[in-house]
């Protein structure tokens, strides 16, 4: 460990001179990175780090697996799928300047799978369509690669999808799951399998074909940052990530309000206000980076903002297992309202739910209401916003229609099934379910006093579980096995969302409860 | 994995036939359609042609019980796709023949899990830790049921190994339980489903004679010759004549056995596979061509009168060495059973229980791996498998298991050729290897290292021979003229590492001493 110690100090005394403050964050971070080499050699026993090799091994090996079927829109013209999204946008940034990216031209039909992501995705395909050019130049030529489909093609764009996950999204988990205080090396390394192993993300990304680790790593980065007190870095990892993809906007608030109840903490009038400061200027200087090239001309910022934020095209598209979606079935909403009464009714509705975990957040801030906030968040704008996309909640029961359209049919039986046991068996939920695991024995304590009867909470809980689990599987199988009556077409697909939207309410509420009833003592009694 | 109990076993078992699920659509060689073939076969044809059938080029030579083995299979087959079991349909796939197929691999498999399960039970738990993942059983566990060689073998390169090393392992849990009888019955089952398992056959034998039909020692481990039990002999040999009448009698009422015979014992083909598999024999080439091209550069040799030699370039074919005596069948022949003498000695010798048995067992697969005629790369699981077994018991073991097992199933890499298998193979063999290491390890910390500088080396130096076989060498010219070098190299690489570790396993055996506490049982 001197080693180490003597590497983290060379290290630390460089970043020394760029950060004078915050240097026990750094401190903290590079002692994490230098761990793993020397951890590696100093133990033999069967320590976290071998351990955490073999769960990211395992992990890349189901990645890859998945990775071997087959892709949304295979082999169906005219439009196939987000396979062929990705690499048309790989041609048209490859081919097309800078400022035609976003803009219809003769070169550029928004129509056809128009870019429609922040810039950042924009560089990200245009890196691929640079290596995609040196192995083989008719993967991205302009036009005539349209629809463009072959073996040696899909490997190489699983391999752009499998190093872009490996270079961001897994080194996060890792970290942040070493970074989980107060557990046992067991626990944290099955956390670590559970998050990796995650289905939802896995199939959209390596099956369906999506780039969601890229954004959805640089959050988590951002996380773990803030978790290390090291706010600055952690604002601009989360600015990389909400400059990849607009969906992590959902996320954006608790970062806002956790950031900002930090400030006032130490006070608006000294330390808090430089800090405010530095955060908004680090904030203000990593957007304008990511925008360089679009900042020349007005006109091109407003154009990217609105293909990013397309309001012209409803309230919800699809089947997605939102309020508005859900509550279609009864009232038609879309028919009754005008498009500029829905915008203003989600934005009202989302607001209102986003309210109280948000004020709790600002004059409570702590990291534990930080992390219960970023899912609640979350789950308000999907559950109240406008324009949703089901694949934006990377829930694998949501996407089960998307994914039999692909032919991932097997891969999600399996993945689903083995991720299921793996949180069955490493969390014990029909074991040891209290409501101190729960985190809900602040409310259910404060309900007592009501309630007399309200005493078997877990129970409550489990059977709640298993009955979840039950309709989720039969739903799952009808709709792969049973062919829908002819009057209702769309039966499967509805009640698979309707469902889903009874669980995120369910759970909308639990975490809401979770937060607001977190007293102050006990946060800081157990940050983690 | 907080399940505790036996809880653990399963969580094992599923997770790894969910991984063998999610490889259903990966790559299969030529054996697909040799079993697709198979099962064709059985099903149209009466018994009596099953062995002279020979409209596709893979003609059917398993022993019997395999034969009914695809015979039953096949009913279920017409469920799924009828046109698989046209025996003209060369090369038919479908989605439902892959699935069909890929599938019955995973299900058979069951018995392999069943087998592991009963020799975990076999293991002692003097060691037990604490910590489940300290276990040798655990270990013991993980290293069979996650074994990298079954799984690409089996489920990515398609064969059904698993269930018929599932029928070897469970013959071995039951010979360490002391029921003979049914080991025996297992075993010779066994045989009549794929023959190779005669190179593990002397061990059974000799360990069946001398524990079973024997029932007492002197007291210094000799044997005592006056406990011959007779009943014992008559019954092993019920078993035996019973189950290959079963298997082999209907062909020698029609008449066909010297048929049969041809077809399982196929002596045409060359010395070597087309990939030569890690053994003696990859070396004896390698020396030969070495000194052809040596000779050749001194003008020791005529140019003229060498022999067109393309060892590696890809079919199965006879091959004649330039230097070097050329070898034939008998040679290969007397060379095993030489190798194998000593092991068998030292069972009858020094008896040392189910231990001495499997040391038995693992050096006879080694043996005949080292100087068989015509063996595939493939074969080294026979030994990889046992040698678990042995593994989590002693430090001395765990080291030669942890060469042995690198070597070998690096030596497999090449069955797997395609690109988009690459990332599969190599990510699975660093999941078993890491995995192998960092458990024997903490199994055995409290002993000297397992493995000494110059072994770590040599381990070590199989990445770069990797990176460079699939990723420099390519971007070689020397490709198109020299294609078969990277073979060459990854086998007469690994053939060192498990000459040594053959070797060595030896050394160890012949020169180990009965404890006395042994002696007095």
């Amino acid at each position: 460990m001197f080693l180490g110690g003597e590497r983290t100090g060379t290290v630390s005394s460089a970043v020394k001179c760029l950060w004078n403050k915050n240097l026990d964050g750094i401190v903290a971070m590079f002692m994490v990175f230098f761990q793993v080499p020397f951890g590696l050699l100093q133990r033999p026993a069967m320590e976290k780090w071998s351990l955490m090799t073999i769960t990211v091994l395992l992990a890349l090996t189901v990645r890859w697996t998945v990775s071997l079927g087959s892709y949304s829109g295979a082999g169906r013209p005219p439009m196939y799928g987000d396979y062929e999204a990705q690499r048309h946008w790989q041609e048209v940034t490859y081919n097309l300047p800078i400022r035609q990216w976003y803009f219809n031209t003769s070169d550029n039909n928004l129509l056809y799978w128009g870019l429609d992501y922040p810039p950042l995705t924009a560089y990200h395909s245009f890196l691929c369509a640079y290596i995609a050019k040196l192995i083989n130049p008719d993967w991205i030529a302009l036009h005539t690669s349209r629809g463009y489909e072959s073996q040696p093609h899909k490997l190489f764009m699983r391999t752009t999808v499998f190093v872009a996950d490996l270079l961001v999204y897994i080194p996060a988990v890792i970290l942040y799951c070493f970074s989980l205080k107060e557990t046992s090396t067991k626990k944290k390394v099955s956390s670590a399998l559970c998050i990796l192993l995650y289905p939802g993300l896995i199939l959209i990304d390596h099956g369906h074909f999506q780039y969601n680790s890229v954004s959805l790593g640089f959050a988590l980065w951002g996380v773990l940052c803030l978790s290390y007190d090291w706010d600055l870095l952690g604002s601009v990892a989360f600015c990389l990530a909400l400059n990849y993809k607009q969906m992590e906007l959902y996320h954006s608030l608790p970062f806002f309000c956790y950031l900002l109840g930090k400030c006032f903490k130490k006070g608006l009038k000294g330390k808090g206000l430089i800090l405010l400061i530095k955060i908004a200027g680090t904030v203000v200087v990593s957007f304008a980076v990511c925008w360089l090239p679009f900042c020349t001309d007005m006109a091109q910022i407003m154009q990217v903002l609105r293909r990013l934020f397309p309001i012209d095209r409803g309230l919800f598209e699809d089947k997605v297992a939102n309020i508005w979606c859900s509550l279609s079935v009864l009232i038609k909403i879309k028919n009754i309202v005008s498009p500029q009464t829905q915008l203003k009714l989600s934005f009202a509705v989302t607001f209102l739910s986003l309210l109280p975990t948000c004020i709790k957040l600002t004059i409570q801030p702590s990291l534990r209401g930080f992390k219960f906030a970023l899912v609640s968040c979350a789950l308000s704008f999907f559950l109240f916003s406008f324009q949703v996309h089901e694949k934006s909640i990377l829930l694998v029961s949501v996407m089960l229609p998307l994914l039999l359209k692909d032919g991932l049919l097997l891969p999600y039986a399996v993945t689903t099934l083995a991720f299921l046991s793996i949180c069955v068996a490493s969390f014990s939920i029909f074991e040891k379910t209290s409501a101190e695991d729960l985190q809900l024995k602040p409310f259910s304590l404060s309900l007592k006093g009501y309630v007399s009867w309200f005493k078997s909470f877990p129970k409550i809980v489990r059977s709640l579980f298993l009955l979840s689990v039950t309709l989720m599987g039969l739903l799952s199988l009808a709709s792969a096995a049973v062919s829908p009556p002819q009057r209702l077409p769309d039966l499967f697909p509805v009640s698979v969302s309707l469902v889903s939207c009874l669980h995120f309410l369910l759970f909308w509420v639990y975490f809401n409860i979770v937060i607001l009833w977190d007293s102050k003592n006990r946060s800081q009694k157990k940050i983690s | 994995m907080a399940a505790g109990g036996r809880g653990w076993f399963r969580a094992l078992a599923l997770g790894v036939s969910f991984l063998k699920c999610l490889l259903i659509p990966a790559y299969y060689s030529t054996d697909f359609e040799v079993h697709r073939n198979w099962l064709a076969i059985t099903h149209n044809l009466p018994l009596s042609q099953w062995y002279y059938e020979a409209t596709s080029e893979w003609t059917l030579d398993y022993p019997p019980f395999f034969a009914w083995f695809e015979f039953a299979l096949s009913h279920v087959a017409k469920y799924f796709d009828p046109k698989m079991l046209v025996i003209e349909n060369l090369n038919y796939t479908s989605r439902a023949t892959i699935f069909f197929q890929r599938f019955s691999v995973i299900c058979t498999d069951l018995l392999f899990i069943y087998a592991v399960r009963e020799c975990c039970r076999c293991v002692n738990g003097k060691r037990a830790a604490k910590d489940i993942l300290e276990k040798p059983t655990f270990i013991l566990a993980v290293l069979l049921l996650w074994n990298f060689g079954l799984l690409i073998v089996d489920h990515i390169h398609f064969q059904y190994n698993g269930f018929l090393f599932g029928l070897m392992l469970l013959s071995v849990a039951r010979l360490c339980q002391k029921r003979y009888l049914e080991g025996a019955l297992l075993f010779a089952v066994l045989l009549h489903f794929k023959h190779i398992y005669v190179y593990v056959a002397p061990a059974y034998g000799i360990y069946l004679l001398r524990s079973y039909c024997f029932t007492a020692n002197n007291a210094d481990g000799s044997l005592k010759w006056r406990s011959f039990s007779l009943l014992h002999v008559t019954l092993l040999g019920l078993i035996v004549c019973l189950v290959s009448a079963l298997s082999l009698g209907p062909f020698i009422v029609l008449g066909q056995l010297p048929q049969v015979i041809s077809r399982l014992f196929p002596f045409k083909r060359g010395l070597c596979h087309a990939y030569w598999a890690p053994n003696f024999w990859a070396l004896y080439n390698a020396v030969d061509k070495a000194l052809t091209i040596f000779g050749l550069k001194c003008n020791f040799l005529d140019p003229t009168k060498i022999p067109k030699a393309s060892m590696t370039g890809g079919l199965v074919q006879e091959f004649q060495h330039t230097v070097l005596p050329s070898v034939t069948p008998l040679a290969t022949l007397i060379c095993t059973f030489i190798s194998i003498l000593p092991s068998v000695f030292c069972l009858w010798f020094k008896p040392q229980g189910p231990r001495g048995f499997l040391q038995c067992l693992v050096l006879c697969a080694l043996s005949s791996f080292m100087f068989g005629w015509h063996v595939h790369e493939k074969a080294i699981l026979l030994a990889i498998l046992p040698l678990s077994l042995l593994s989590v018991q002693r430090a001395k073991d765990a080291g030669i298991y942890l060469i042995l097992t690198t070597t070998g199933h690096f030596s497999l890499f090449p069955l797997l050729f395609t690109s988009p298998e690459l990332p599969i193979k190599i990510l699975l063999m660093l999941l078993f290897t890491v995995y192998s290491f960092s458990s024997l390890k903490s199994l055995f910390r409290r002993e000297r290292p397992l493995l000494t500088w110059l072994e770590t080396i040599y381990l070590v130096q199989l990445v770069p021979l990797e990176i460079f076989c699939e990723i420099i060498f390519p971007l070689t010219p020397w490709k198109r003229h020299f294609p078969f070098v990277p073979l060459l190299l990854t086998s007469v690489y690994c053939a060192l590492g498990v000459t040594y570790a053959w070797l060595k396993l030896y050394l160890s055996v012949l020169t180990e001493r009965i404890p006395a506490r042994q002696k007095a049982e």
